[in-house]
């Protein structure tokens, strides 16, 4: 569980993180809402998940809210028995 | 009634959810033409109030130029009002043709195709010349219409962090197997002020095969030394696919955009662009000001001229003043206080003051990054510069910001 789930956050901190933010983020972090990842850039960790875990991931499931931590996308990906 | 209470009470709270959030936008009302001195009735009923405008895209001052005017003039008077049609069954005049013939000339392309807007030009290109086998791989701080642009495309989508090409080079990398790349990028960011680094772009563009776009609505006729936009201050001219730009801004501010680039995505847009095919025609009175809006600044360059002494004058007197500003290039400038409240009470300060410029933050700009645009004109004169600094320092003082960091600036009002 937290191989998946810090393999997530690593992706998120080199994604979306410049090299001067100080925040640290971690499994509960509010990743749209906190405006770490905006809707239009959240296409890339989609991209992500569904290449790492051999999925497709449909528009119904991929919403701001099931982005918007890491705890929340595990919880996604759960249903697609990726755990 | 089909508009029943309960509907009008679901859109109600909508309304009420947005004015909660303090992104409710209010029009203000000016009762003059464009320029750097406007008349503003704000709030709406309130007495008019004569300001200096620093939030116009009039960066050229040629939106009431009176040659402008006249030539428009010109064109009502000889080709009429509307066309009461779309370009492809009765909306073409010679007009349309030469405008699409000198903005072919001006931006160094192969060829152009007019749209209403440049948001109907982002809105179509990408579905006319994409589809699922082709990836679009955007910068994170792309205009609004890309976005939408992106949206309505089929082909897959995937983004990079602003202006960086190490991370856009890994996306190319990732993305390599699709049949055609398109890097996607706005010339000059309109909230930042700052410039693509189009010619390291075009360099990975060439390294894997890769298409690049690029919207130049806040470049085209006064970045670069001849006003040829972000590709010749980058020195790419020619090497750009596709290039979308506006007539709504420096180009005369009236209305209209277009797609310019290789022939063959200009023709596929004419075949099958859909904001192009199913809006009407742009109407000749703006057609006949954008042509001479065009021969003033092919002739001359005596306007990007004035602009960039403008821009250089502005930039130089904040920093001296002790404001933080971003930095760049361009006719943008950010004055940064980064606390939301304290740029809606700086601006506020500043329109009382008889300075008309905008205070922008979270979700417009990332949060703790509030800011106030200002943006130069030709058509401001020094006089102009400096009753707007005196307001800027006058602000300053009272909020005790100038020559305060960052992180001063976020201990005293929060991020």
């Amino acid at each position: 569980m937290s191989d998946i789930k810090n393999a997530i956050l690593e992706y998120i901190k080199n994604e979306y993180l410049e090299d001067e933010d100080e925040d640290e983020i971690d499994f509960d972090t509010p990743l749209i809402s906190g405006g770490i990842v905006d809707s239009f850039s959240m296409v890339s960790l989609k991209v992500f998940l569904e290449t790492s875990y051999k999925i497709q991931l449909p528009d119904s499931k991929a919403t701001p809210d099931a982005f918007d931590s890491v705890n929340n996308i595990y919880k996604l990906l759960k249903e697609f028995n990726i755990q | 009634m089909a508009f029943q209470d309960n509907i009008r009470n679901i859109l109600k709270n909508e309304l009420d959810d947005i004015r909660d959030s303090g992104i409710f936008k209010e029009e203000r009302i000016i009762c003059t033409p464009q320029s750097s001195e406007v008349e503003v009735e704000f709030p709406a009923g309130s007495g008019k109030k004569n300001v200096i405008n620093m939030c116009a895209n009039n960066y050229l001052g040629l939106s009431s130029h009176p040659d402008v005017i006249e030539s428009a003039h010109k064109g009502l008077d000889h080709r009429g009002y509307g066309l009461s049609s779309v370009r492809f069954i009765c909306g073409t005049q010679d007009i349309h043709k030469e405008l699409e013939k000198k903005l072919t000339k001006f931006l160094g392309t192969e060829d152009t195709i007019l749209f209403p807007s440049c948001m109907d030009a982002n809105a179509g290109v990408f579905e006319a010349i994409l589809s699922e086998e082709d990836i679009m791989i955007a910068d994170r701080l792309v205009h609004a219409s890309i976005v939408d642009g992106m949206r309505l495309c089929k082909a897959q989508r995937d983004t990079y962090k602003h202006s960086n090409m190490t991370h856009l080079e890994e996306k190319l990398k990732l993305h390599q197997g699709y049949r055609l790349k398109v890097i996607i990028t706005d010339g000059s960011f309109s909230m930042d002020g700052d410039l693509a680094k189009l010619d390291k772009i075009v360099e990975l563009a060439e390294k894997y095969g890769a298409m690049v776009f690029l919207d130049d609505s806040h470049a085209s006729g006064f970045i670069g030394k001849t006003g040829r936009g972000t590709q010749e201050f980058c020195d790419v001219v020619g090497k750009i696919d596709i290039i979308t730009t506006t007539l709504g801004k420096a180009l005369g501010g009236a209305s209209g955009g277009c797609v310019s680039g290789r022939k063959e995505i200009v023709e596929l847009c004419r075949q099958k662009a859909r904001p192009y095919l199913f809006s009407n025609t742009i109407p000749p009175v703006v057609v006949s000001g954008a042509i001479k809006v065009l021969d003033i600044i092919s002739k001359t360059t005596e306007r990007r001229d004035k602009l960039e002494e403008n821009t250089n004058f502005w930039r130089k007197s904040l920093i001296e003043a002790g404001f933080i500003i971003k930095d760049g290039e361009t006719p943008i400038v950010p004055v940064m206080l980064f606390n939301a409240k304290l740029s809606q009470d700086i601006a506020k300060d500043l329109y009382n003051n008889g300075i008309y410029a905008v205070g922008f933050f979270f979700p417009v700009v990332p949060k703790g990054q509030a800011r106030i645009r200002t943006q130069l004109s030709a058509a401001h004169d020094i006089h102009h510069l400096e009753k707007a600094l005196e307001a800027f320092v006058k602000a300053g003082k009272k909020y005790d910001i100038l020559g305060k960091s960052k992180k001063e600036i976020i201990e005293m009002y929060g991020d």
